[in-house]
């Protein structure tokens, strides 16, 4: 598009390509690193007896590889997909695209070599150091220039929900990563935060909540806006249900944070409020569940024959399953026995490898073969298998661990009559040990239909030609 | 006590609160009460079209989940209004964190209370042989002594064996007793520069594994002697058998907790080691260590023949 009297013809479907093909590569990646610390759980000598392997250098990789790698990279590939098609223009800055997907690989592979080495801020979900900070925040930065900018010379008047979500994420990402990120750096790799104490630990939450909010919620809500219509071939639900839903969405996540931080040393007030606005939180959770539940309506049967709207759909179940769990867990009461105990690895589990994982396979699967000029994946079987080994994966997953979470929270509260506590940990450590065997196994399953979506992906890569969509001609009442 | 710098912020935090809360009701109800409903294309789609074929209808919002919206608002409002959350308003029960604390601990207390205060008043050596003392003392023991010192009691490096009556700070009764009440800090200081060269330090050294006849060079343990007897000795002794009263080891018993072999040997000397037992006076009663106490001097002590002697 250099010809600067031309219009361009095209979608810059490369920058697409490129976050789409990263997003599965990454996803191996990560998810391999959270079987490995899974087995570590069991045989702690797997940590090779290496700093650098150890399960507390491990687990922040894993979760920064699977969020911000595996996730940032499906939520960059779908946003500049969806964006592109439903304002009917192409990307407002190629070289700002491009910048983008330069700049995340960077930051990944900064945080792959940091954080073994052990360099980290200590805060859960934003380990990496001030210098990588900084260039996440440029990197955003741009992101936010170029969705806003090819919102701004849409050719189609009004903005389309997935757009809603998108946008609120982008923003809301921006803010809490440089407020929680504000930092004294004391040496290159090395800082301190901007906050002490109970403050810094509600800092920390409100971030780490809304990380979970609008980085796993909005932006995976926004992805669901566009494939699960556009695979169902049915129009969204209500127009009405998603103004509510999103608008209450985005106001309530804001205040959910402290439920992280029940009795602690947080005032009571701050604990109370985070509390009863997670409670809130349900319904509108549910608003979006619902739009792409009902949006099937008349649909339904396809979801015998078609494992890409199975993908969706049952990821908008696991979505209701955990935004259902999410509130009850916030209750007090529920949360003195679930805190601190594996049933909340389940809860965020079945909302990571459920809600967020599936829906994004499905969108890389709706996207991969359009994005290669090819009809379909290159092989349909290969995604039932995917789907299946997936879901299996899931349900293993999950089950263990709320039963080991329950567990836990019961031996550690259980109490004898003289004071003292019924059960040692490492007692209650030895009888989570066959759970954490089932978890593996789920886990691996779950990393094995990864890994064929991997072959899968490749496969059609190279039986297609890259291929730029073509801006079709507007529509004269949109 | 109080968390805010004015009582602006209180009035600021409620108003935010309410008035999202009420914001949120006030769109429901303006989204639901709008029924009606576009006819383009006689399917209730809004008319709008994206990406060729992305549409939407505009279904009305379903009854039961906006109930489920409202009921939890209301849910809210009412916890709001019985707990501390609107800023500095205490709530109408009263409640607090620190206060239910405080009453669940009193009532355990309560009820523990006569449970512990039979033993409290018997000596530790009759304590120590009694089932039921010895069994509520190893529970104690378990949930808390056991992370360092072990299930078995065994110790590890650097943690003391307990059942092996070789003590730091001396084993009867009222010694135990002041230790894990107070807790301890063993300090041996860095000695190289003291003793000499690093030859000097492998003699000492020796002489030291000599003392307890573990495998060491005659040669060197000869030339080690009167470094020794300088400068060690203040602490430990001539004879290297220790000093309770300041917490320095007895070198002559071949139990060493930091580790043994000339090399350990040598750190020792050139680093020192700074080492902690911390106090658990806070954590539990006195009665509650009264039967700690028991129970670790029973590990090691018979029970009966102590008071025989």
């Amino acid at each position: 598009m250099s010809d600067k009297n031309m219009q361009p013809t095209v979608y810059n479907d490369t920058v697409v390509r490129q976050f789409s093909i990263m997003a599965v590569v990454w996803g191996v990646v990560g998810m391999l690193v959270g079987v490995i610390i899974a087995a570590q759980l069991i045989w702690p000598e797997l940590n090779l007896g290496l700093p650098w392997t150890s399960y507390g250098r491990l687990r922040p990789l894993h979760t920064n590889a699977v969020i911000f790698a595996f996730g940032g990279c499906t939520l960059f590939a779908t946003s500049y997909y969806v964006v592109q098609r439903t304002c009917q223009v192409r990307l407002f800055s190629d070289k700002l695209a491009t910048f983008t997907f330069w700049g995340w690989q960077l930051v990944i592979l900064a945080a792959a070599i940091s954080l073994p080495l052990g360099y980290t801020t200590a805060k859960e979900y934003a380990e990496l150091e001030w210098p990588i900070d900084i260039l996440i925040a440029i990197v955003w930065v741009s992101y936010a220039i170029v969705f806003f900018g090819t919102i701004a010379k849409r050719k189609v008047k009004h903005i389309y929900v997935a757009n809603w979500f998108f946008a609120s994420f982008i923003i809301a990402v921006a803010i809490l990563h440089i407020v929680n990120s504000a930092e004294v750096p004391a040496g290159w790799m090395k800082s301190y935060s901007a906050y002490a104490g109970v403050q810094d630990a509600m800092v920390e939450w409100w971030y780490g909540h809304n990380a979970v909010g609008f980085f796993l919620t909005a932006g995976f809500l926004g992805i669901m806006y566009y494939f699960v219509p556009k695979q169902a071939e049915r129009p969204v639900y209500s127009y009405r249900l998603s103004i509510v839903h999103f608008w209450a969405l985005i106001f309530t996540y804001m205040w959910a944070g402290p439920h992280h931080l029940h009795y602690t040393a947080l005032p009571d007030w701050t604990q109370t409020l985070g509390m009863v606005f997670s409670l809130i939180l349900l319904a509108p959770s549910w608003g979006g569940m619902i739009n792409g539940m009902m949006t099937m309506s008349g649909a339904w049967h396809k979801l015998r024959d078609d494992p890409i709207l199975r993908f969706l759909i049952v990821s908008l179940s696991f979505y209701g399953m955990s935004t259902f769990e999410g509130p009850m867990m916030a209750i007090k009461t529920v949360n003195a026995l679930s805190h601190y105990t594996d049933w909340t690895i389940a809860h965020v589990h079945s909302g990571a490898l459920g809600w967020v994982g599936l829906i994004s396979m499905g969108s890389l699967y709706y996207m991969v073969p359009r994005l290669f000029g090819m009809k379909q994946m290159y092989s349909k079987r290969a995604i039932e298998l995917h789907f299946w080994m997936a879901t299996i994966g899931i349900v293993l997953y999950i089950s263990s661990m709320w039963i080991a979470g329950v567990m836990e929270g019961l031996m550690w509260r259980a109490i004898n009559t003289d004071g003292t506590l019924t059960y040692t940990f490492v007692e209650v450590v030895k009888a989570t040990h066959p759970f954490y065997m089932v978890r593996l196994l789920g886990g691996v399953l779950y990393l094995g239909g990864m890994v064929v979506m991997l072959w899968n992906v490749l496969k059609t890569a190279s039986s297609g030609h890259p291929t730029d969509a073509a801006i079709p001609h507007l529509v004269a009442h949109a | 006590m109080s968390d805010f710098t004015s009582g602006f912020w209180s009035i600021f935090i409620s108003v935010i609160a309410l008035g999202g809360i009420s914001a949120c009701m006030l769109l429901l109800w303006i989204t639901s009460k709008n029924k009606q409903k576009s006819t383009i294309d006689g399917d209730s789609s809004t008319g709008h079209v994206w990406d060729e074929d992305l549409r939407e209808m505009n279904n009305p919002l379903p009854r039961w989940w906006m109930w489920l919206f409202i009921l939890t608002t209301i849910f809210g409002l009412i916890y709001l209004m019985i707990y501390p959350g609107l800023g500095s308003f205490k709530g109408k029960l009263g409640w607090s964190e620190v206060g239910e604390y405080q009453s669940d601990m009193d009532k355990a207390n309560k009820e523990l209370e006569p449970i512990y205060a039979k033993y409290a008043a018997m000596k530790v050596e009759d304590v120590a042989a009694d089932g039921q003392a010895k069994a509520i003392g190893q529970r104690l023991f378990l949930n808390n002594c056991a992370l360092c010192h072990g299930t078995d009691a065994r110790g590890s490096k650097g943690f003391p064996n307990l059942t092996d009556n070789d003590w730091l700070g001396g084993g009867t009764p009222e010694k135990i007793k002041a230790d894990i009440t107070n807790g301890r800090i063993g300090i041996m200081p860095p000695m190289a520069a003291a003793v000499g060269t690093a030859e000097d330090v492998k003699n000492v050294a020796n002489y030291v594994l000599s003392l307890s006849g573990s495998k060491h060079d005659a040669q060197r343990a000869l030339l080690g002697k009167p470094k020794f007897e300088t400068i060690c000795a203040a602490c430990h002794g001539v004879d290297g058998k220790g000093n309770q009263d300041i917490g320095a080891p007895n070198l002559t018993d071949n139990i060493w907790l930091h580790g043994s072999g000339e090399k350990a040997i040598i750190t020792r000397i050139n680093e020192g080691k700074t080492n902690e037992m911390p106090a658990q006076r806070g954590k539990y009663t006195p009665a509650q260590i009264h039967l700690l106490t028991a129970y670790v001097w029973g590990l090691s002590n018979k029970p009966g023949t102590q008071a025989a002697q």
